[in-house]
């Protein structure tokens, strides 16, 4: 069973993996929720606009979002530079850089669980709390929060799943720096492109097997825990 | 308390042009569905903003649209009982009911909670989930609910309508209970008579986003404008009586009005308790010569004050029995046949069992 040992190499993707994967999907939470209450619940010019701009990645090529990233957040991009200089937050060929390419590719994702479930929270639960003095943040946080938790639920373990199995803007953004930018999808695409890789290959797919099974079935242990507490009355 | 309430709104083809005040106790809103009442209600809620209009209590300008001044909803401190319980699904029923004491701060207290509970009957479900309850309890929970918000005004926009009779039947002597017992002015919105005659002290009768009548509940209600608002067929007069005795036998209370008893369907209700009778014109029956070998109890003699035809050939007949004016609607055939006119006397005849109370 030597085959199945997992070389420090490899530990390195699968831990640099996960560590992308959670760190996409909980920096870009609090931004998919106002988007997505925006997008349910605002009305101003160009929404659809936005509603676009917010699912291109979902459309365009990856290596297309990637290179756009490139051009965004390289060193020498307006907004990489800005950051960079005044943040020392560098994404350029870092694991960051991974983090950020993942999360614009799960961003709509996310935002179209949250928005959907937005969309069916009953308004009148929500006036029935201002009329019991609960000014609109409270509302939020007391009545809507915990009515769309499922939705958010879902749409974080959707945006993980996502940012785990991105590869092509993150390999055009950041490349294949074992170590640093390498990530479990990039490790087995590197296994296959060398002669007897295979065996390597095969481990790490296992693992993102394992990886996927367990992530699924915590998201429908928490959505059926959510449901639970939220049974309609 | 005095309670000022203007406004005039305009939706689509529908518009609001409405005024009435109130000082305290039950105001019923009362009208057909579609005459505005619920948009009314919303806009002194603050849920709706009118295109005009002022909403004062006691001196506190509370929204007034000249003077630009108009306080959310959150700080209005009035609670609303909707027609569906709208109780918190994610929720209990005990934190469903400490949610609005949670922002009245320092005017809810533990004892509140306490006296609520035990008011509405709730004590036993305070740890279940809202959707385990029945229609009844759900609305019961949503009244402790803005109870326990220690409003200043409680708002409440047909929180029976939604129920059986049974549970209506469950519901309204929590609502007596609250009227006599809380001292919270409250405005309640019904298209149903029997409600309104039980219920309210001041009735406001609206048609088309207009006010068509307002005043006293007896007055109002036995006017013919309450009629257009009810249908003809809860058209009638209503009755302000005591209670006299008790007939435990056959299960019978007779209720002194004016000078004459009346005999209804036990009410539990102590000796000398104040109550309301809704008497329906069509229930009653006239006569010329007193009848005999009749199962009505109710045999009241009087004479006619005057008469009014109805569009549909029938007459409604208004008949002063000692101190209290009863309506008999009849035919027109019926009124030839028995020569009735003005100043005639005739004897009401009325079941026992078609009156509510």
């Amino acid at each position: 069973m030597d085959w199945l040992e997992l070389s420090d190499a490899e530990w390195t993707a699968i831990r640099l993996s996960l560590r992308v994967a959670t760190v996409a999907m909980v920096c870009s939470l609090p931004f998919a929720l106002g988007v997505a209450m925006l997008l349910a619940r605002g009305r101003f010019w160009g929404k659809t606009v936005l509603n676009g701009i917010i699912h291109m990645p979902l459309i365009l090529p990856p290596v297309v979002t990637g290179f756009l990233l490139l051009l965004l957040f390289g060193r020498r991009g307006p907004i990489g530079a800005f950051l960079a200089d005044n943040f020392g937050l560098v994404f350029s060929f870092r694991w960051t850089g991974a983090a950020l390419a993942s999360a614009v590719m799960a961003f709509p994702l996310m935002v179209r669980s949250i928005r959907l479930s937005i969309e069916v929270v009953d308004r009148k639960l929500e006036d029935a709390a201002t009329t019991l003095g609960a000014g609109p943040i409270w509302v939020f946080f007391t009545i809507t929060l915990p009515l769309i938790l499922p939705g958010i639920i879902a749409g974080m373990i959707l945006a993980f799943a996502k940012a785990m199995g991105e590869f092509g803007a993150t390999i055009t953004f950041v490349s294949n720096i074992p170590g640093e930018t390498q990530t479990l999808s990039s490790a087995i695409y590197t296994f296959t492109q060398v002669p007897g890789g295979d065996a390597g290959a095969m481990r790490l797919t296992i693992i993102s097997i394992v990886i996927s099974m367990a992530a699924l079935m915590l998201s429908e242990f928490l959505a059926s825990l959510a449901a639970k507490r939220t049974v309609a009355a | 308390m005095s309670l000022v309430v203007e406004a005039h709104h305009r939706l689509g083809g529908f518009s609001i042009d409405a005024a009435f005040t109130s000082n305290g106790g039950i105001t019923a809103l009362f009208g057909r569905s579609g005459s505005g009442k619920t948009s009314l209600i919303n806009i002194i809620a603050g849920l709706m903003r009118p295109d005009g209009g002022r909403v004062v209590l006691d001196g506190d300008i509370i929204a007034d649209s000249q003077r630009r001044i108009f306080t959310p909803v959150h700080r209005r401190r009035f609670g609303y009982v909707f027609q569906e319980a709208r109780l918190f699904p994610h929720l209990s029923v005990s934190s469903n009911l400490a949610y609005g004491r949670w922002f009245a701060g320092r005017s809810g207290k533990a004892a509140d909670m306490e006296r609520v509970v035990e008011m509405l009957g709730i004590g036993h479900l305070l740890e279940r989930n809202p959707s385990a309850l029945s229609g009844g309890e759900r609305q019961r929970v949503a009244i402790g609910r803005a109870l326990l918000a220690a409003p200043r005004l409680l708002l409440m926009d047909e929180p029976l309508a939604a129920l059986d009779d049974a549970r209506k039947a469950e519901i309204l002597p929590y609502l007596e209970r609250l009227r006599d017992d809380a001292g919270i002015p409250i405005v309640y919105v019904s298209h149903s008579v029997s409600e309104v005659a039980r219920l309210a002290q001041r009735v406001v009768v609206l048609e088309d986003g207009r006010v068509k009548a307002s005043g006293a509940a007896a007055e109002v209600l036995s006017t013919p404008a309450a009629a257009l608002a009810t249908g003809r067929r809860e058209a009638g007069v209503l009755l302000e009586g005591v209670v006299e005795t008790h007939d435990a036998t056959h299960d019978l209370t007779t209720v002194r009005v004016g000078e004459r008893l009346i005999r209804v369907p036990k009410i539990e209700a102590p000796q000398g308790h104040a109550l309301r009778l809704h008497i329906a014109a069509r229930d009653v029956m006239l006569a010329t010569v007193r009848p005999e070998g009749i199962s009505a109890l109710n045999v009241l003699e009087g004479t006619i004050v005057n008469l009014t035809a109805g569009e549909d050939g029938s007459v409604e007949v208004r008949v002063d029995c000692g101190g209290a004016t009863i309506a008999a609607r009849i035919t027109t055939f019926s009124r030839d046949a028995l020569q009735l006119s003005q100043g005639k006397p005739v004897h009401a005849i009325i079941k026992s069992v078609a009156i509510d109370h």
